[in-house]
Parts: structure tokens; C-alpha cells; sequence
């Protein structure tokens, strides 16, 4: 039996799941304990499929699905494969914590959320497998709509409902723009399978054109610039797990798009489609962290830091193109690992963060940043796992998140030896600002990590929040771990990243980083730039450790006794520790112009001082709101076509007969 | 013989068309009902002859269809709907019935004017009579538009679906069997799901006067 096979019959599973999940409609114990950890295994078993079918040749099957005469096309290659893995992997943590999350009576009944959720999963896997543009859409619009309906699980809320909307509009508008994508892809041949498109040879033009379609679409769908809006709404108002999953995984499926159709479908590259996607991607993950440091709810801060790493995906794409355009397979083989390693980080952290704000919003019933803190001695699994979780996205090491932004950055630095004076002078440039983007990032996670964790409850009703669930600790533990191992054994995922440059770009870094050991990180020579986590981690272990010991022994040991005036803080109370709004001040001072800001300040005699600061996006008044005022003008003008009365009706279909026909004749 | 039938199919399909102009001037409803099943057993007749001299059998069984429902089936309930409701004996007021004619003569030959290309091309014997077969869809249509109450729209709708069958008939010698069949049934269920939306409507508004759906747009 072929791989493929085996992963088809996991997708069935799933779907299998769901309409049980169908039957057993408000039977919350059998969904949570019976349903979604089998899901879970499925997903297991998935990445396992993934990894064994990575190192392989592709594999193709033709479904009896679809219309007569257009079935669907699969095909397994590296590249679904690898993201075939990062699905299976991040869904596996998700759906163990989704078994322990599901509680009883919320919004959606358990039995349809399972199916919603069960065929999100499937159409996922599909849309990476897809090898006809019939059988992606199919299965893109698939997904788009299994997650609307996720979003919208609690749709008694109007602001969730107004959410979905959002996410459902942006969601088609990049659809149409993939769709479009498609059709000039297929070249005016009929034949709308991906083996035709790869066959065709486009003109400059119209290569650019498709391009630039499937930007706009697969962008839509990953949130950047300007169609990025959706994302902080539907995030947190999606349940958690829904959260990370859309977060983790399916702003993935996106990138999988955009690498499939500019390195696979399309032939020759242009060097600006680089430079385009790397100055978008750097606006985007700037805007995007800019807005995360302001937050003060903490899945919108989430929300826009997703925002933010989708943004350096495309710049690690970006600079793949840029490359690749100008024939430097080995150094576009290395944007694109870094790329890619940031895929699977991403996915595993940003997942793990949403299931903790879940925890956290589960036992605390809050999610405003500002009525939280000190839940580390309430949730320590959760606080600890979560650290983990925030130390890689912040990149630091040795967790995963800096091996991608390393290789991002190590990337760069060989874009002097680009032939276009101009770009070696302007592309350098970039790397300053993702460096600025990694310290902001850092700074945020600084900030979500410390008001929620750290300090003191700043409200009395903290003082109850009881700890996770052993499913939900489960969930966060593998979601950790990962974050932990691709952190300090990144020459084993780069080993398997190496088949998917390899077939993008026919060229690698594997074989360099195998010659180092894989104790080693050396993308391109030791001498150049090397990072070696383990001895990192040892390092940095014993320096803590001799810190600790010599605090605790030297400066504790000696004589302390209780204080007079107790360094001026005799009484501490939880309103005097710093809050969201206070932590992210700098950055709003800073970066003003960023922010459409209302605030209220209190005067110095208020006997009750309220303070109120709303920031909104800039991209609401100048984009959205004027569009959106065109279209309900222009509907109310065709909206005068609306007589009511029948009559009207039949003489428009009757007028519209006669010009018809009268053109049939005088053609 | 042959030449007398085949002037027979013409002679029946003028009575189709003079028909479409009776129903768009007769203002009684039980008129308009009688007129209808007139209608239908012409087109039976006029099918029943194209398919005996053509040799097409098939034929035979859509002039059976037709005049089960058209002439049985359809008239049977628009009578039940209109006892009913008691709208019987109910006379429509009308909106100049002469501008009404005339504006029906220009459709006429606009219908022949359409028409003569067609029939060029068609090999069916009675490719003459397609024009008319047009102009009686355009009547039709005509007609549901100068209506103001729903039973006489029906009637239209049904009289637009005559001829139809009518040019199917005329231009290739009928349509496939299964089609005829679908269309039939369509019919069917489309008179009693109007006669259901009539119950309703009169119900809501204590009248059959359609000027009352207007208050159902949105604003």
C-alpha cells in the first residue's frame, strides 16, 4: 500500500469522527473522552505517515470524488508531506488539550463543534495533497467554512458573529484572487490539473500576474498587510484550541499555497517577486508587533503576533525567491529552510500559547491582561509550559524560534553577494528590521508572560483559579517539548526540511550541516557562523545554576534581618505592580503614528479616576470603511430596481427577453 | 390526405395564437379557465398530427401527456382552487384592453421576425408554424405582466409553458421523451405549489389582489 493510501484512510478517520460526534450530538463525556483523543491518535498517526513518506518519491491517486469526468487529483510530495507533518504534529498536542478543554454547555453542542473541528482537520490534510485546482478549492472553501462555523461556536455573541463575518468575507475575497491565480496558471488550456500548470511556460506578464493573484489570495488567508484585519478578531473570539489550530495550522496552509504555486507551478521567477514579498512580509511583521506590544487582551496580542510571524515567513520566502531568481539554489535552499523551520516553530508554540490563554481563560474566567496575574503559584504547569512557549517565540535560545530567526538573519547576510548593486545595498537593510521585529517580539512576550504569570492576582477572584486538566497538561507538555527538541537537535528537522528545498529549489543545506555533526549548526561553513545548542544550554544551565547557588549560599546566607522601612515598600499591593497598559506605554509613545488612539485621561481632582485608551487600526478608516461605504451606496442604487410589485418584475425578465432576442437577430 | 393534415397543423396552431389573444382581453376568470383547456386540447391535436406524419411515435405519448394534464388534470384544479377561494364568478377590471392588443400584434411579428431565420434551418414540418408558437410564449408573457390577480397569472405561466411546448414541437419534432416528461411534472408540481401560494395569500390579505405583495419588499 502506498503512503498516500494510509494517510487517506487517517482523513477518512476523521471525517468518520465527526459524523460520530454527529450521533452522540450533547453527549459532552464520549465526544471529549472518546472522539478527540482518538482524532488525536489519527493526527499522530498522520505525522508519522508524513515523516516516513517525506524521504520518498511522489506518490499520485485519482479519488472517485468530485463531478463526473472532474475527479480529484492527489498527489504526495515532499512539500505536502512536510506540512503534512506539521499539521499532524501541531494537531496532535491540540486535539489531547481539546479533550480536556470541552466542557458542557457552550454555544455550539459538543457533537457538531467535534465535526466542525474533525473536518477542519481533513480538509486541511486535502488541501495540502490537492493536485488539481478543482480538488483545492474544493477543499480550501471546505476549511475556510468548517472554521467560520468554529469561530462563531458561541454565536449568542453579536461581536463573535461580526468576527465570523469578517473572516468569512476576507476569507472569499482570497479565494477568488487563488481562483483567478489558478486560471491564468492553466494557460488557457482547459486542463486544470497542477501537472499542466507545471508544464506550461507563462510569459514575464503573465506569470506576474498569477503572482501576484496568489499573493493577494494565499495573503488573505495568512493575514497580511492590508487583508490582516480578520485575525484579531476571529482569534479571540474562537474557542482555544480553534484558536491555535487556525493560528498554528491553517494560516500554514496558506504559506503552503504561496511556496506551491511561485517554486512548483510557476517556472521562472522574477527577482521583485522577492522583493515585494520580503517588503510586505517586514511591513507585516512590524505592524503586526507594534499592535501585539499594545494589547491588552491576551488572544488579540496573540492574534497580531501570528500576524508578525507570518510576516517573517514571507520575508524567509521572499528572500528564497530573490535568490532562486538570480540561480543561487544554495542560499535560496537556506531562506527557505529558515522559512520552513519557522513553520513547524511557529506552529508548535503559537498553539501552545493559545491552549495556555485557554487554561488560563478556563479556570480564571478572564482574558483582559489587565484583571490578571500571578497565576504561576495557581497554574504552575500551565505558567512553566507557557515560558517555554514564550522564550521561542520571543527567539531565544536554545528553543526553536531563534534556529529559524538565526537562519533567517545568517540568510541575510549573504545578500552582499547578490549582482544587482542596488538590491545588495537595500536587502541588508531589512535584516535591521527584523532584528527590530525579534526585540519587539521579545518585549511583548515579556509582557503577556509577566501581567498574566507573574506578580500578584489583581483580582480577589484569581485567588480560586484551580489548575488544568491532566488532558490539557498533557496537550501543553507535547506542544513544550517539541519547542524544547527542535531547539536543540535542529539538524535532524533541517535533514528533513532538505527534501522539501530540494524540491523547490534543487539544492539544500543538509549536506553542510551534516559534515558538522549534528552537535553543530553550520548553514554555510563552521568558520563563518555556527550555533550549537546543547553546549548553549549547558553553558547557560551552569551559569544559572552557579548563580543560584551563589546567591542563595553567599548573599542569603549571611545576617538579613526584617526591615524598617522595607525599601520604601512596607505594604504591596496588587495595584501597585505594572499593568498592560503601562508596559506597553513606551512602545505606544514610540511607534504613535502606528495607532488611531482615543484616550481619556482623568483629571488630578477626580475623586474616581477613570483612565480608557482605545487604539484601533489605521487600515479601518483608509481601507475598509470607505469600501465598504461604495458597496452600500451602490446597493442602495440598485436597490431602486426593488419595486415590489410582480408586474415590474415580469416586465424586467420581458424587456430583458426582447433586447436578447433582438440582438439574436440582428447578429 | 397528407397535405390536408398538414394544412391542419397550421389551422391549429392560428388557434393557439387566437387564443393567447382572447385570454390577454377576457376579463371573467372561469372564461380564462375554459380558454386554457381550449388551448391545451389544440396543442394535443397539433402534436398528435406532427407525430402521425412524421412517423415519430414518441410523439404520440407527448399528445397524451398534453391532454391528460392540459386538458384534465390542470383545468380539474383550477376549477377546484377557484370554488375554493370564490373567485368564480369574480371579473377582473383591465388595463386598456385595446393598447393591449396592439402592443400583442407588434410582439406578434416581432415573434416572425425572429422566427423566419430558425425555420431556415429547420427540417420539421411544421417549421411554418414556429413564429407562432414565439408569439404565443411573448403573449403569455405579456399577459402575466397586465395582470393584477394571481389566478390569471397562473393561467399566463401556464399558457407560456403551452408554448413552448408548442415550438419544441414545432422547430424538432418535440424534445426527448425524458425532458417532456420533467417538464410535465415541473408543471404539475408548479400549479399546485401556486395554488398552495394562493391559499396564502389569500389568507394574509383577504384577497387575491397581488398589489398586496408589495408591502413585502425590503426597505
Amino acid at each position: 500500500m502506498l503512503v498516500l493510501d494510509w494517510i487517506l484512510i487517517v482523513v477518512a478517520g476523521w471525517f468518520a469522527l465527526g459524523f460520530a460526534g454527529i450521533a452522540a450530538l450533547r453527549n459532552t463525556a464520549f465526544v471529549a473522552r472518546v472522539l478527540f483523543p482518538a482524532g488525536a491518535l489519527l493526527a499522530a498517526a498522520l505525522a508519522g505517515f508524513a515523516a516516513a513518506a517525506l524521504p520518498g518519491s511522489p506518490e499520485t491517486a485519482v479519488l472517485a470524488l468530485g463531478l463526473p469526468g472532474l475527479p480529484f487529483h492527489l498527489r504526495l510530495d515532499g512539500l505536502s508531506a512536510f506540512f503534512l507533518l506539521v499539521i499532524g504534529v501541531a494537531a496532535f498536542g491540540i486535539s489531547v488539550f481539546a479533550a480536556g478543554y470541552f466542557r458542557h454547555g457552550e454555544g455550539t453542542p459538543p457533537g457538531l463543534m467535534c465535526l466542525e473541528y474533525h473536518i477542519f482537520l481533513a480538509s486541511m490534510a486535502l488541501v495540502v495533497l490537492a493536485d488539481d485546482a478543482y480538488a483545492f478549492m474544493v477543499m480550501w472553501e471546505t476549511m475556510a467554512l468548517s472554521s467560520f462555523f468554529l469561530v462563531t461556536a458561541n454565536h449568542r455573541v453579536p461581536a463573535i458573529r461580526e468576527a465570523g463575518f469578517l473572516y468569512l468575507l476576507i476569507a472569499h475575497i482570497g479565494a477568488i484572487a487563488i481562483l483567478l491565480c489558478f486560471g491564468v496558471l492553466q494557460a488557457n488550456t482547459g486542463d486544470y490539473t497542477f501537472a499542466n500548470m507545471r508544464a506550461q511556460s507563462l510569459s514575464p506578464l503573465w506569470g506576474s500576474a498569477a503572482f501576484l493573484l496568489a499573493t493577494l489570495g494565499f495573503g488573505a488567508k495568512a493575514g497580511i498587510l492590508p487583508l490582516h484585519v480578520w485575525l484579531p478578531e476571529a482569534h479571540p473570539a474562537a474557542p482555544s484550541p480553534v484558536s491555535a489550530l487556525m493560528s498554528a495550522v491553517m494560516l500554514k496552509t496558506a504559506i503552503y499555497g504561496l511556496l506551491r504555486v511561485s517554486f512548483d507551478l510557476l517556472g521562472a521567477q522574477q527577482w521583485w517577486w522577492g522583493v515585494l514579498l520580503m517588503a510586505v512580509g517586514l511591513a507585516t511583521a512590524l505592524y503586526g508587533v507594534v499592535f501585539s506590544a499594545v494589547q491588552t487582551d491576551m488572544k488579540r496580542l496573540l492574534a497580531y503576533s501570528s500576524i508578525e510571524n507570518i510576516g517573517l515567513l514571507f520575508v524567509g520566502i521572499g528572500l528564497g525567491v530573490l535568490f532562486n531568481a538570480y540561480g543561487m539554489k544554495a542560499l535560496s535552499a537556506l531562506a527557505l529552510t529558515a522559512a520552513l523551520y519557522h513553520v513547524v516553530a511557529h506552529a508548535l508554540f503559537k498553539s501552545l500559547l493559545f491552549l495556555a490563554t485557554g487554561s488560563v481563560l478556563h479556570s480564571t474566567g478572564e482574558r483582559s491582561l489587565g484583571k490578571l496575574g500571578g497565576l504561576m503559584r495557581r497554574m504552575p504547569w500551565v505558567a512553566w509550559l507557557s515560558l517555554v512557549g514564550v522564550l521561542a517565540s520571543s527567539g531565544l535560545p536554545p528553543f526553536s524560534g531563534f534556529v529559524s530567526e538565526w537562519l533567517l538573519l545568517q540568510s541575510f547576510l549573504f545578500t552582499t553577494g547578490l549582482p544587482d548593486s542596488f538590491l545588495n545595498m537595500f536587502v541588508p537593510v531589512l535584516a535591521a528590521g527584523i532584528a527590530l521585529v525579534a526585540a519587539l517580539a521579545g518585549y511583548t512576550m515579556v509582557k503577556f508572560y509577566g501581567v498574566i504569570f507573574l506578580g500578584q492576582p489583581r483580582e480577589p477572584k484569581l485567588a480560586h483559579a484551580h489548575p488544568s486538566s491532566p488532558l490539557e497538561r498533557a496537550g501543553l507538555v507535547w506542544l513544550g517539548a517539541g519547542c524544547v527538541l527542535l531547539g536543540l537537535f535542529p539538524a535532524q528537522l533541517i535533514d528533513l526540511i532538505d527534501r522539501v528545498t530540494q524540491l523547490l529549489v534543487g539544492g539544500g543545506i543538509a549536506d553542510t550541516v551534516r559534515a558538522n555533526g549534528w552537535l553543530l549548526l553550520a548553514p554555510s561553513s563552521p568558520d563563518r557562523a555556527s550555533y550549537s545548542p546543547l553546549v548553549f544550554l549547558l553553558v547557560v544551565s551552569v551559569a544559572v545554576l552557579l548563580a543560584v547557588v551563589l546567591v542563595r549560599k553567599l548573599y542569603h546566607g549571611r545576617l538579613r534581618r526584617a526591615p524598617a522601612w522595607d525599601c520604601g515598600y512596607p505594604a504591596q499591593t496588587p495595584r501597585m505592580q505594572d499593568t498592560a497598559e503601562g508596559f506597553g506605554q513606551p512602545i505606544r509613545q514610540i511607534f504613535e503614528p502606528f495607532f488611531r488612539m482615543r484616550r481619556e485621561l482623568p483629571s488630578p481632582f477626580d475623586a474616581k479616576p477613570r483612565y480608557s485608551v482605545t487604539i484601533e487600526d489605521h487600515f479601518w478608516h483608509w481601507l475598509y470603511l470607505p469600501v465598504a461605504g461604495l458597496t452600500s451606496r451602490i446597493a442602495r442604487g440598485i436597490g431602486r430596481l426593488q419595486q415590489g410589485r410582480i408586474a415590474i418584475y415580469l416586465l424586467y425578465s420581458f424587456v430583458t427577453l426582447m433586447v436578447l432576442l433582438l440582438v439574436v437577430v440582428k447578429a | 390526405m397528407n397535405t390536408l393534415l398538414s394544412q391542419s397543423i397550421n389551422l391549429f396552431a392560428v388557434v393557439l395564437l387566437v387564443l393567447a389573444f382572447a385570454m390577454i382581453a377576457q376579463r371573467r376568470i372561469l372564461t380564462l379557465i375554459h380558454l386554457f383547456t381550449l388551448q391545451g386540447a389544440a396543442l394535443a391535436a397539433a402534436t398528435l398530427i406532427v407525430g402521425y406524419l412524421t412517423g415519430q411515435h414518441h410523439l404520440y405519448f407527448s399528445a397524451v401527456l398534453t391532454f391528460v394534464l392540459k386538458v384534465i388534470l390542470i383545468p380539474i384544479l383550477l376549477h377546484r382552487v377557484i370554488r375554493r377561494l370564490n373567485v368564480r364568478w369574480d371579473v377582473e377590471t383591465l388595463f386598456n384592453i385595446p393598447t393591449t392588443m396592439l402592443i400583442g400584434i407588434v410582439l406578434v411579428i416581432f415573434a416572425f421576425n425572429l422566427a423566419a431565420p430558425i425555420a431556415g434551418l429547420s427540417t420539421s414540418i411544421a417549421r411554418g408554424t414556429l413564429g407562432i408558437a414565439l408569439a404565443c410564449v411573448l403573449l403569455s408573457f405579456l399577459m402575466m405582466i397586465v395582470r393584477a390577480k394571481a389566478v390569471p397569472q397562473v393561467i399566463g405561466f401556464l399558457s407560456m409553458e403551452n408554448g413552448l411546448f408548442f415550438a419544441a414541437t414545432a422547430a424538432t419534432s418535440g424534445m426527448p421523451m425524458i425532458v417532456e416528461l420533467g417538464i410535465a411534472f415541473d408543471v404539475l408540481v408548479g400549479i399546485l405549489i401556486l395554488g398552495v401560494f394562493m391559499f396564502q395569500i389569500r389568507e394574509q390579505f383577504d384577497s387575491l389582489d397581488i398589489r398586496h405583495l408589495e408591502k413585502l419588499k425590503e426597505d
